[in-house]
């Protein structure tokens, strides 16, 4: 081959990928440094936006407790979320894996239909559900005898992770499933002839092969229950902010444009240590599962 | 008495019968085949035996008690699966350890029996491996010691070498059989493959669609097929059209221009099948033109076309000089070689 051929060769594959790179730069990148960039700038209330290098946002959103509160209610509300879908999801899917073929694929469609619904309007039902003390919600575990007083769920923490669950249920059940797909179908009963009983299987076989699912659905939930907006926004409301709702605060009522980006961007930079790092701890963990 | 017993086990999916009127006798230390094609039943007649499937009719009986009657994992059987089934998070030792531990047998110990088995199956020194780090033949292996380990009452083995390549599941064939030998366990080995068949077992069961076709050694099946299916599936067959004329006397069986006294109690068309190995060349007999000659080392192979149709000779290959391609020859074969099947009553 020729020395031009080569080195054509060794073109094309930028070439080709180039359109792909450019839209990812143009509405990816330049966007999100001019946001870095936005985070360093000073603003007043009557002087607007000035471009200026200060880091008079980032000092604020250190210093003050205020900001520390929302970052530390946001990880936990991101947290609780995480928590109930791996304990609820998981056993859905491996009892969805369990199923035969057409309830299988009565219920797949069952766990994935809120996917098809805007997330406003989930969120929107799970207010009418919740609604004050008389809420449906309420009124079912009262009657249950569950509970003696309505527990507030609008305008709480416990609302907003109710809500972000049952909106996240889909992307922890998937990512479950899709590690159990890979199990050994006569796994369990392998297990089975060597004397195991169910609870053995389960805990000794089944639950460490589905780890590497139920981390990697922790990590889509995590990273979207943290940067969720419409949820808490809509159960939350004005009183409870998260990171997501201040920054978008910022931007549109106080028009602190800086200071919403400062606060976007420390959001992000948090969010893509913590999913990178816990990546890498699970890859190094479950490395003999994974290969 | 017999050892395991399995009296007349049916196995029904819907209206789909898949195993029907199975009876057998295993006697203790026996290694018995399943032999049949792919759907014939074999592997859910062993699921049966382990437990993983309840049989719809029959009962299935290990030294005299009713093993359908225990959980699965009370039988204490040993089984290999055709993909292994190892546990990929556990290491080669914790694999086979597992069934020890399930039965509650003391750590030294346990790790004294891990050792041994892990030795006996030829993987001394990869206690620490990971089942995805192992070849095929080595995680054959490491769920071979997991079942042998706790000293099952007998062994099921479902198809597990057809994952192994040629040349090492010959390998394994000989290994398995000496170990089967070593340790004495009662093995029943589900395959489609009529060589692990014909070179493992004592007794063979040939099957078909869901029913028995015939129990016996490997040399009895191979040399008196009990049907047409077993003559077609235990290696080659030649399947000629004959009649039995019983005009003359003495009565003669006539394939073609061969022909032989005709046996006893029968006449009319008849086919006969003779294996390719028993045909020979000789100066009288069936006519035929060769058609294609393959070399294969130790014999040769021809493909002829016969009187009575399409043929097939394998010739040892002593030196001797063998016919060409387009020779004419004539087919000849001992009666007593030959099997014989239809024909009415005479």
């Amino acid at each position: 081959m020729s020395v031009a051929a080569e080195e054509r060769n060794a073109r094309a594959p930028w070439a080709l990928s180039a359109p792909a790179l450019m839209l990812f730069v143009g509405v990816l990148l330049i966007p999100l440094a001019m946001t870095v960039m936005l985070s360093f700038h000073d603003w007043g209330q009557y002087k607007g936006i000035e471009p200026v290098f200060i880091l008079k946002n980032w000092h604020e959103i250190v210093t003050d407790p205020y900001y520390a509160e929302m970052f530390w209610r946001t990880f936990r509300i991101a947290i609780l979320t995480t928590l109930l879908t791996a304990v609820l999801g998981a056993p859905e899917a491996y009892i969805l894996n369990r199923m035969s073929g057409r309830w299988k694929s009565v219920f797949l469609l069952v766990i994935l239909g809120p996917l098809l619904i805007s997330v406003v309007a989930r969120t929107l039902g799970w207010a009418l559900l919740f609604g004050g003390n008389n809420g449906l919600v309420n009124k079912l575990l009262m009657s249950a005898g569950l509970i003696r007083a309505p527990i507030p769920f609008m305008f709480t923490e416990t609302g907003m992770v109710v809500a972000l669950a049952h909106v996240m249920m889909p992307f922890m059940v998937l990512s479950v499933w899709a590690a159990l797909q890979r199990l050994d179908p006569q796994i369990e009963n392998a297990a089975l002839s060597l004397g195991a009983g169910p609870v053995t299987i389960i805990r000794r076989i089944i639950m460490p092969q589905i780890m590497p699912g139920v981390l990697s659905g922790a990590i889509i939930v995590f990273s979207l229950s943290a940067s969720a907006f419409a949820t808490p926004a809509i159960i939350g409301g004005r009183r409870l902010k998260v990171a997501a709702t201040l920054a978008y605060d910022e931007f549109l009522n106080t028009l602190n444009w800086p200071l919403g980006a400062a606060v976007a961007t420390l959001l992000l930079a948090a969010l893509v240590l913590i999913v990178v790092g816990s990546n890498a701890l699970i890859e190094r963990r479950y490395a003999e599962v994974f290969r | 008495m017999a050892y395991l017993e399995l009296e007349g086990i049916a196995k029904q999916f819907g209206a789909q019968t898949v195993v029907d009127d199975f009876s057998l006798a295993v006697g203790k230390g026996e290694f018995i085949s399943f032999l049949g094609p792919s759907g014939c039943g074999k592997t859910t007649t062993l699921q049966m035996i382990a437990g993983f499937l309840d049989p719809t009719r029959g009962a299935i009986r290990l030294e005299g008690k009713d093993l359908t009657a225990i959980h699965p994992a009370k039988r204490g059987l040993g089984i290999v699966f055709q993909s292994y089934a190892l546990f990929p998070h556990m290491t080669a030792a914790e694999n086979v350890a597992f069934g020890l531990e399930m039965r509650k047998v003391a750590r030294s110990e346990r790790a004294e029996r891990v050792r041994a088995a892990l030795a006996m199956v030829g993987l001394a020194g990869y206690e620490d491996r990971h089942p995805r780090r192992m070849s095929g033949g080595q995680q054959q292996r490491v769920a071979l010691a997991r079942a042998l380990v706790i000293k099952p009452s007998v062994l099921l083995l479902d198809e597990p070498l057809s994952n192994l390549d040629a040349k090492l599941r010959e390998e394994m064939q000989i290994e398995l059989r000496q170990i089967q030998r070593t340790i004495d366990t009662t093995t029943i080995l589900v395959t489609h493959d009529q060589n692990e068949a014909m070179s493992l077992s004592d007794r063979i069961v040939v099957m078909s669609q869901g029913r028995i076709e015939q129990i016996g050694t490997p040399q009895e099946t191979y040399e008196k097929p009990a049907s047409a299916f077993v003559s077609q599936f235990l290696g080659k067959t030649n399947d000629f059209a004959a009649t039995i004329d019983r005009t003359s006397a003495p009565a003669r069986l006539i394939a073609g221009s061969w022909s032989a006294p005709a046996p006893a109690g029968l006449s009319g068309p008849v086919t006969v099948s003779i294996r390719p190995e028993r045909i020979g060349f000789g100066d009288t007999g069936l006519g035929a033109k060769i058609i294609t000659r393959i070399f294969q080392g130790n014999h040769w192979l021809f493909q002829c076309d016969s009187e009575c149709g399409p043929a097939t000779v394998i010739r040892q290959n002593d030196g001797e000089r063998q016919p060409v391609e387009g020779e004419a020859v004539r087919l000849v074969w001992r009666p007593e070689d030959m099997g014989v099947r239809g024909g009415a009553s005479a």
